[in-house]
């Protein structure tokens, strides 16, 4: 190791390096930047395929749990309870996917590597981002997963692939922009367990106070008002408009204004929240 | 017991930074709930100097640090690095400033290769400059033969080089280096002082903190003493050395009741009064030679003061504090550790 030598031939000038900086990072590094943490992140994912478990058991078992429990008993049998059902698990597996982006930040956050990513000249929004971008593979898996199973189980879309292939696009950006919200709470919570147990708080009550399993008609009055404004049952009415019957309805844009308003109001809140952590 | 100096010159930042002080701050103060982290710290770094910041764990090094480096806000005070502002521009500051943290500040999941790949395309080098220069820093701080290896196999010494080459990647002119020594072994350790002198040879500055007296000793041109968050002393490590004596006498007495007289003795051996510690019956004598640690022996011998123990050694950290505040580098610390968050 005799190699430890002085690392520069030509000596470092101060001056010219104040006058070259940058003041501020562009639109364009950003952008670089994200992509660059979303690499990190994939790498780290293909290093640790165990946080593939839940993406990829998740659909499989509960599509096949929730047809054989409740197919019976809302559709008369499972067969004709799959088209109403194949959508609702998708919204929830991709929900839940999104939940683990909010606890794997905080893990993350808390070693040292931020510490460097903090005292980078990079924009504050790329170590947030990134890890989101690359987050867009398991929500691939998981909603392929769902409808795979879906097919096994004798499901049989009539809006066919195209159908198929647009419902499972809409769910993969519901997914990442209700991320941010998770992302908000893993830049504020104490600790991993903390932000598991928010984050449970608030999916709960989003994929089940939903029509992702039952008809909204099946409910109280007071309920049933909750469950229309949910973007989790936009979500699911689009999906299956979208997957059974190839139709793009008022609730695909209403699920989009839905995701656009979480970005624009989650996105900025976790900067900031993660700025004041230093 | 002030050796401080502090930058006469306070002339508006010049553009371009040019001839400014690598780092002047003033006043800075961190505040973690109601506990002063680092209480009103002056400094100024200049150009091309090692710059040593020594202080025991908890005085406020490392708070310090972070806050020059933008990774912590400004309670309160002012900092500029190379004439830009710290807190109003922290986008130009990043882009100066190399930080090497107390805790190596790599990514556990890739390999060191990644790592420097990343933090380089991270800082806009294009990918096959990037792979050039990953492959450069790993040469250079012995790396090669683990570059494909994941971080968690790494030693405590490797985490530590590639840490400092990943600070290395834009060639920042100044790098801060949180106790760039501690838990290494003495091998390593030689090679991290090594590697630090080269950085300044290229023309870099360097700011460091470390608890130890002979590495602000062996590395820094100028030492600032800090404690409870307060800048106690600041000068060349030889005029602190002075301050203590080039070595010190420790005496326990037998009898707590005879320190009156023993501080009659050394006074009149040395004409300088010793340094009476907190704990009963001991006494600290800074001694500009061995030699005349014999003479203050005999002297209270024929005083009648009897000795429980006595040891010479070369001055301590523990010794420049006891010098400079008058109270132990580890009695009161209580429970104001926050700093190495």
């Amino acid at each position: 190791m005799s190699t430890m030598t002085a690392p520069a031939p030509e000596a470092v000038r101060a001056a010219d390096r104040v006058a070259a900086a940058r003041r501020r990072v562009s639109m364009r590094e950003t952008l670089g930047q994200t992509m660059m943490m979303a690499w990190r992140a994939l790498k780290k994912m293909r290093r640790n395929p165990e946080q593939f478990f839940d993406v990829a058991l998740q659909p499989i078992l509960f599509t096949a749990m929730f047809a054989f429990i409740f197919g019976g008993a809302i559709a008369g049998d499972v067969q004709s309870y799959l088209p109403l059902m194949i959508p609702g698990i998708l919204a929830q597996t991709v929900l839940t996917t999104c939940m683990a982006t909010g606890t794997q930040l905080r893990e993350d956050m808390e070693k040292g590597v931020f510490d460097r990513f903090k005292s980078l000249p990079i924009a504050r929004i790329a170590p947030l981002a990134g890890p989101m971008v690359a987050d867009l593979l398991r929500y691939t898996i998981a909603a392929t997963l769902t409808f795979g199973m879906g097919l096994v189980m004798g499901y049989r879309p009539g809006g066919g692939a195209g159908g198929l292939l647009a419902a499972i696009l809409l769910a993969i950006f519901t997914g990442w922009s209700l991320a941010w919200v998770f992302t908000f709470v893993g830049t504020i919570a104490r600790s991993a367990q903390a932000v598991q147990g928010i984050s449970m708080m608030i999916l709960f009550p989003l994929t089940f106070l939903s029509n992702a399993f039952v008809p909204v008609e099946t409910l109280p009055g007071w309920l049933a008002a909750f469950v229309r404004i949910n973007p989790v049952s936009h979500l699911v009415t689009a999906a299956r408009d979208l997957a059974n019957d190839a139709l793009v309805s008022g609730e695909v844009a209403w699920t989009l204004l839905a995701c656009v308003i979480v970005i624009a109001i989650f996105a900025p809140l976790s900067v900031r929240s993660y700025k004041r952590h230093m | 017991m002030s050796i401080t100096e502090l930058g006469p010159t306070r002339s508006g930042p010049a553009p371009g930074g040019g001839g400014e002080p690598a780092v002047r701050a003033a006043g800075l103060v961190k505040t973690f709930g109601g506990h002063r982290a680092v209480d009103g710290i002056d400094l100024e770094v200049r150009p091309g100097e090692i710059f040593g910041v020594l202080g025991p764990n908890g005085a406020g090094k490392t708070t310090t640090l972070r806050m020059l480096a933008t990774l912590l806000k400004i309670d309160a005070g002012r900092a500029e690095i190379f004439g830009v502002d710290v807190a109003g521009n922290p986008h130009v500051i990043r882009q100066l400033v190399g930080v090497t943290g107390q805790y190596a500040s790599v990514d556990e999941n890739l390999t060191a290769r990644e790592n420097l790949y990343l933090f380089s395309r991270l800082q806009g080098i294009g990918a096959p400059r990037a792979r050039r220069i990953a492959a450069e820093l790993l040469a250079q701080f012995g790396l090669e033969d683990a570059a494909g290896k994941p971080i968690s196999q790494f030693s405590g010494g490797m985490r530590r080089r590639l840490d400092l080459a990943a600070s290395l990647i834009t060639r920042p002119p100044l790098i801060f280096l949180d106790e760039p020594t501690t838990g290494l072994d003495p091998r390593t350790r030689g090679q991290m002082w090594d590697t630090i002198r080269g950085l300044v040879a290229g023309g870099c500055t360097v700011l460091l903190t470390t608890q130890y007296l002979d590495e602000a000793d062996q590395l820094a041109d100028r030492v600032a003493v800090i404690d409870h968050g307060r800048k106690v002393a600041e000068g060349t490590p030889d005029e602190l050395k002075t301050a203590v004596g080039n070595s010190a006498l420790q005496l326990m007495l037998a009898e707590p009741g005879e320190v009156p007289a023993a501080v009659e003795v050394v006074r009149r051996v040395l004409g300088t009064d010793p340094i009476v510690s907190p704990e009963q019956g001991r006494l600290n004598v800074a001694l500009d030679q061995a030699d005349l640690a014999a003479d203050v022996l005999i002297a209270l011998r024929t005083a009648g003061v009897s000795i429980s123990s006595v040891s010479v050694a070369k001055p301590s950290l523990d010794e420049v504090f006891l010098a400079l505040t008058g109270h132990e580098t580890d009695g009161d610390r209580g429970t104001g550790t926050q700093e190495d968050r």
